[in-house]
């Protein structure tokens, strides 16, 4: 079958091609989705849980200790300060975009295939904000305190300072994890209801039914879904372009060389995307084989996610010649010597592993080969998720650990709980994703069905001539695909 | 307040539900219906069906005033927060910038503003929609479980002007319905 797919994917004749394979009807759709939640917990599952709440207790560890001790247990001193602190958050956030970029602007740009991947991918959304907020929450050691970031009345009189990005940042981070889950919930109303009516026990039944909201499929409230449904997508498209924008502006509107520079902005949105699209294809990689959803994310959902993970991953590589370009164009010796020192100081090898992993390795997917190949879209996605991580560690430390002074000069070594919240978070994060694909359907049924050619009520109309299209893009069914129908 | 008023037929029935085989049967049975001149009726689909808003004759989705609205509040008030704070409750000289620098309100501005938008979007599309209703007449169907899987539904209401148990139903079959059924309010 994968044989057949990549091949067909060569095709340039196929035309407008149907995106969910082997032409299923709305019920196998349904049941496709529905059957793995509702079978007994596969063993393999737990194969990745206990790990995953493992290392979620590394974290409950690392947290406490932390609580109790004190930020001293962590590496960070002057000239140095939160550096696995604020490369975490900043790594978090930026998986999350992904999530929002197929779910509401490629909603925005009609791209129908966004369907098979867009639930999965919004839910990976919302754990990534979440593992990004447990880093300023616990940041001083203090959690008792951390209602001081926000704007509440308080017996010291005090109000936040608006005019700090840091506070833009808590602003933007908060806003956007709420938009996502509200924006996740609406797209899981249906699918809900569908788990509610096929539920075979009342406490499956009365479980999903709470959530489903009552929902009937009627006409007159798709009418107003849709309606929301468009304009949250109108809504999260700048809402998603200002989260890293804002977050890179904790550093751009600083005055330290390596931090000050315009190009900041559009350079993070662009290295989220870039990190996000890496996070969703090594768990879609997994759960597609899990649950025998290789029909619905097909080869060339892949295809299309590697040439986004290009587009970005070579604009990121230009913002970093840019950056070092600018640096020696602008005269300034300090900015110069930043840069210069990234590339060939004691951080060298951080650097060098950011643009191996950031800007050579993805250029592989110039070739359709790499780009249907799921043992090397698998590596590439965690080669450029190590990069990304890095990206930030990078821009933190680097730019940090050489001081105006010579004399305030260091070097960070992160201790084992800095290691250990880093893992931890991972921890977090494939815990909720665990959750997640057991108990929530993993792909908006309601949204596949709608791309079925079927789903179309002029579909009749024109039959002949449509289905000839799909079968010279497409095997429908066990048959190969006819060569050169016209 | 027609928002929080019961929305169902009060009478022994609560109205006639017909099953569809296809998007196409539907549609064209909505056209029907719709130019039959019936008010309370509804379809029901398993997912958003295109077009078939215009083919039931349904008008605009007031709900993008909403949104509007609340997102417009989200932003005024989130600017407001921020001149009052700075310029009014807690003026704090840093680094030399003006008490009330608008500019540097401009992102926490937008932040709030898409914020109440969103919670319009959400709470305003269930309120139009009266969602949550955890209860409705249309659960009773056995038929009915499958409006979420890949069953094609036209309810009628019994308390529409025009309904009439064996007249409406024979019209419903004569356009190519599956089956007809009579619920119990």
């Amino acid at each position: 079958m994968a044989q057949t797919e990549a091949e067909l994917l060569d095709n340039p004749v196929a035309g407008n091609p149907t995106l969910i394979l082997r032409s299923p009807d709305f019920h196998s759709i349904t049941e496709a989705v529905a059957e793995p939640i509702e079978r007994r917990t596969p063993i393999g599952w737990w194969f990745f849980f206990i790990p995953s709440v493992a290392l979620l207790g590394v974290l409950g560890v690392a947290v406490s200790w932390l609580f109790w001790e004190g930020i001293g247990i962590w590496g960070l001193n002057v000239p140095v300060g939160w550096a696995f602190d604020i490369t975490n958050f900043v790594f978090w956030i930026g998986i999350g975009h992904a999530g929002t970029l197929i779910s509401a602007i490629l909603f925005l740009f009609r791209q129908k295939w966004r369907t098979s991947i867009n639930r999965a991918a919004e839910a990976m959304t919302i754990f990534a904000v979440m593992c990004a907020l447990v880093f300023p929450g616990i940041h001083v050691g203090r959690v008792w305190v951390a209602y001081w970031m926000f704007p509440l009345p308080n017996q010291m009189g005090v109000w936040p300072n608006f005019r700090s990005p840091l506070l833009w940042d808590v602003f933007a981070v908060s806003v956007y994890g709420t938009v996502s889950l509200l924006f996740w919930f609406v797209g899981l109303i249906p699918d809900l209801a569908t788990m509610r009516d096929r539920g075979t026990n009342s406490r499956r039944k009365f479980a999903y039914g709470l959530f489903a909201l009552g929902w009937r499929g009627s006409v007159r409230q798709w009418h107003h879904y849709e309606s929301a449904y468009l304009v949250l997508a109108a809504l999260a498209t700048p809402l998603v372009l200002s989260v890293h924008s804002i977050v890179s502006m904790d550093f751009a509107v600083s005055l330290l060389p390596g931090w000050h520079t315009t190009i900041f902005p559009p350079y993070f949105v662009a290295g989220a995307i870039f990190s996000g699209f890496a996070m969703v294809l090594t768990l879609m990689v997994i759960c597609r084989t899990a649950f025998r959803l290789e029909h619905i994310i097909t080869l060339r959902h892949f295809d299309y996610m590697a040439k986004i993970m290009l587009v970005t991953g070579t604009m990121v590589g230009f913002a970093y010649a840019t950056e070092f370009f600018t640096s020696w164009y602008s005269g300034n010796p300090y900015e110069f010597f930043v840069f210069l020192n990234r590339a060939g100081g004691p951080y060298a090898w951080a650097y060098w592993i950011m643009v191996s992993c950031n800007v050579i390795s993805p250029q592989v997917f110039w070739f359709k080969k790499a780009r249907t190949s799921i043992p090397i879209l698998f590596v590439m996605s965690i080669i450029i998720n190590i990069g990304m991580w890095f990206e930030r560690f990078v821009i933190i430390v680097t730019s940090l650990h050489r001081d105006f002074l010579p004399s305030a000069w260091g070097y960070f070594v992160p201790t084992v709980w800095d290691i250990a919240c880093l893992a931890g978070s991972f921890g977090l994060f494939f815990t909720m994703f665990c959750l997640f694909v057991r108990f929530l359907p993993m792909v908006a049924t309601a949204e596949v069905k709608t791309v079925l050619p079927q789903a179309d009520p002029h579909h009749g109309s024109g039959r002949e001539r449509e289905s000839k299209e799909h079968r010279a893009a497409w095997p429908r069914g066990p048959e190969p695909a006819p060569e050169g129908a016209s | 307040m027609p928002l929080l008023r019961p929305q169902l037929p009060t009478g022994p029935h609560y109205g006639i539900l017909a099953e569809f085989a296809t998007p196409t049967d539907l549609y064209h049975a909505c056209e029907r219906v719709r130019d039959a001149g019936f008010t309370r009726w509804d379809a029901h689909t398993p997912f958003p069906v295109h077009g078939l808003d215009k083919a039931m004759g349904l008008r605009r989705s007031p709900l993008p005033w909403i949104v509007l609205v609340m997102g417009l509040t989200g932003a005024a008030g989130g600017f407001g927060l921020q001149w009052w704070v700075h310029a009014d409750a807690y003026p704090l000289v840093i680094s030399g910038k003006p008490y009330f620098a608008w500019p540097a309100m401009i992102p926490i501005t937008f932040e709030l503003g898409v914020l109440f938008a969103a919670f319009g979007a959400v709470f305003g599309m269930l309120g139009l929609n009266r969602l949550p209703m955890h209860y409705h007449p249309l659960f009773k169907s056995k038929v009915f479980e499958r409006v979420t899987d890949d069953a094609f539904f036209i309810s009628i209401e019994s308390w529409d002007p025009r309904f009439d148990p064996s007249a409406t139903g024979k019209l419903l079959e004569s356009l190519g319905a599956r089956s007809v059924e009579l619920l119990e309010s």
